[in-house]
């Protein structure tokens, strides 16, 4: 049931995610952060079987965690969502796979990512999409769940590389305002992060 | 034959010995002297770097390691060893971490290391760790500062201060003649670079001090501002000495005086 939602803009990756744990019919919890900071600028919002998730993505942070004490420097965006998926592969094919799908939001502030004329930005926003069957995507935006089946036509229509954070968040609002009207069993409560060069901090969604 | 308990490490010598752990030992002997020293609410590590060579990048050459956020740790001896084992030790405060959601203590750290080090004492075909160990940090939680050693033989211990490697004789007696409890910042970094300057005789450039506060902030200082404590030192040995210098002279004086009047008077009562 749960829903996910990314997108780029520019010079910055927002990811968000509903709230509620449900078990059966019943909410168990209202105030669930799905969102796991990973890195200085890197974090991951991820939904599925619940304890899988959990599970994985501590596992997922404490290898990019001992990864970056061992090089000093942290991993760039690309490469450790390749080392997740990797790692989603390799569990789907053991005994017991983790069920588990994933947005992955990192903000490259290597020199290599520092686009010409852009420098004030101090890198490049990066999504990937990623779900428990190993596949990997580099997107402009995405989402999981429920939610994918109303937000995806309404990026399409209103998402903008360019966008500010405020209009951003207005076309995150327009998606999580669409689940609410449209979906039966919506979520009441999201939360939401930015990472930017500044690195990772939650962000208020617009009421 | 009658010699083959110096060669197999897991046998000990009709004496008790375990030859190839007292080797070991002499292996830390020989390693670059690093120095551990807690202040009030701060610790610190000072080691002494080997002089890079010209054409060496002196940034791959770095002797003290991060084990954690809240954990540094120095060695003695050999530095292949050394790095397997920083290696471990990380992977431990990572693996503690993922199963009971806590950073280590660096009592239990220490310990782990130091139970890496007696298995490796113990069992077939290996031999032990040429390295021994200063761990520093703060525990989760708390404003206390720790310091721990670890030796070759699996032994580890808490410390004030303490000293391993080449000299570490000399500078753990300097040490014990200097620590105060209840030390502040600077005083502690000084003492730390002081006692290192008994042994190292190049000076600043061959010393690297990382001070840990109580919020786990790590700083390694500057060449500048260590050239910076190593001058005020010096200055301070200086005047030491000039006053030792003055006062001989003076105490000098003061007897030739005494010899002079008693010699005025000598003649003058005769």
């Amino acid at each position: 049931m749960d829903i996910l939602f990314g997108l780029c803009g520019k010079g910055f990756v927002i990811l968000a995610g509903d709230t509620t744990v449900a078990h059966s019919i019943v909410k168990m919890k209202n105030d669930e952060d799905k969102i796991k900071t990973l890195g200085p600028h890197l974090a991951m919002a991820y939904s599925g079987e619940p304890g899988d998730t959990i599970q994985f993505a501590e596992y997922i942070e404490r290898n990019l965690r001992l990864d970056q004490i061992r090089n000093v420097h942290e991993r760039r965006p690309e490469a450790s969502a390749s080392w997740i998926r990797s790692s989603l592969a390799s569990s789907l094919r053991s005994r017991r796979p983790y069920s588990v799908n994933i947005l992955v939001g990192g903000f490259d502030i290597s020199s290599a990512a520092i686009v010409e004329g852009q420098e004030e930005l101090g890198g490049t926003p990066k999504l990937y999409w990623l779900d428990y069957l190993g596949t990997k995507v580099e997107v402009p935006f995405g989402a999981h769940g429920y939610g994918s089946y109303f937000a995806l036509s309404l990026l399409d229509r209103y998402h903008d590389p360019n966008a500010s954070v405020e209009e951003a968040m207005g076309t995150l609002k327009r998606c999580i305002d669409e689940v609410s009207k449209r979906l039966v069993v919506s979520p009441s409560k999201y939360k939401a992060k930015i990472i930017d060069k500044d690195g990772v901090r939650d962000i208020e969604i617009p009421v | 034959m009658s010699r083959s308990y110096d060669r197999a490490l897991t046998v000990f010598s009709p004496d008790g010995h375990l030859f190839q752990v007292e080797y070991a030992m002499e292996a830390v002997y020989k390693g670059n002297c690093c120095v551990g020293l807690k202040g009030k609410d701060v610790v610190v590590l000072g080691v002494e770097k080997k002089t890079t060579l010209q054409l060496q990048d002196p940034r791959t050459v770095r002797k003290v390691a991060v084990l954690d956020d809240h954990v540094l740790m120095a060695f003695a001896g050999l530095t292949a060893d050394g790095r397997i084992l920083i290696d471990k030790a990380r992977i431990e405060c990572q693996s503690h971490r993922l199963t009971v959601e806590d950073p280590v203590t660096i009592e239990y750290i220490t310990r782990h290391v130091a139970g890496i080090f007696q298995r490796y004492t113990q069992s077939g075909g290996v031999r032990p760790f040429g390295i021994a160990c200063l761990i520093i940090g703060f525990d989760p939680h708390d404003t206390t500062p720790r310091l721990y050693m670890t030796e070759p033989s699996g032994i580890y211990s808490a410390w004030k201060a303490n000293a391993i490697g080449k000299s570490s004789k000399t500078v753990r007696e300097f040490l014990e003649k200097n620590f105060k409890d209840d030390m502040t910042r600077d005083e502690s970094v000084k003492l730390t670079v002081k006692s290192l300057l008994e042994v190292v005789q190049t000076g600043a450039k061959n010393i690297e001090i990382s001070v840990m506060d109580s919020t786990g902030k790590v700083t390694s200082l500057e060449l500048p501002e260590i050239e910076a404590i190593v001058s005020e030192i010096e200055r301070e040995k200086e005047a030491e000495a000039e006053r030792k210098r003055s006062r001989l002279a003076a105490t000098a004086a003061g007897q030739a005086a005494m010899t002079a009047r008693a010699g005025d008077a000598g003649p003058s009562s005769s």
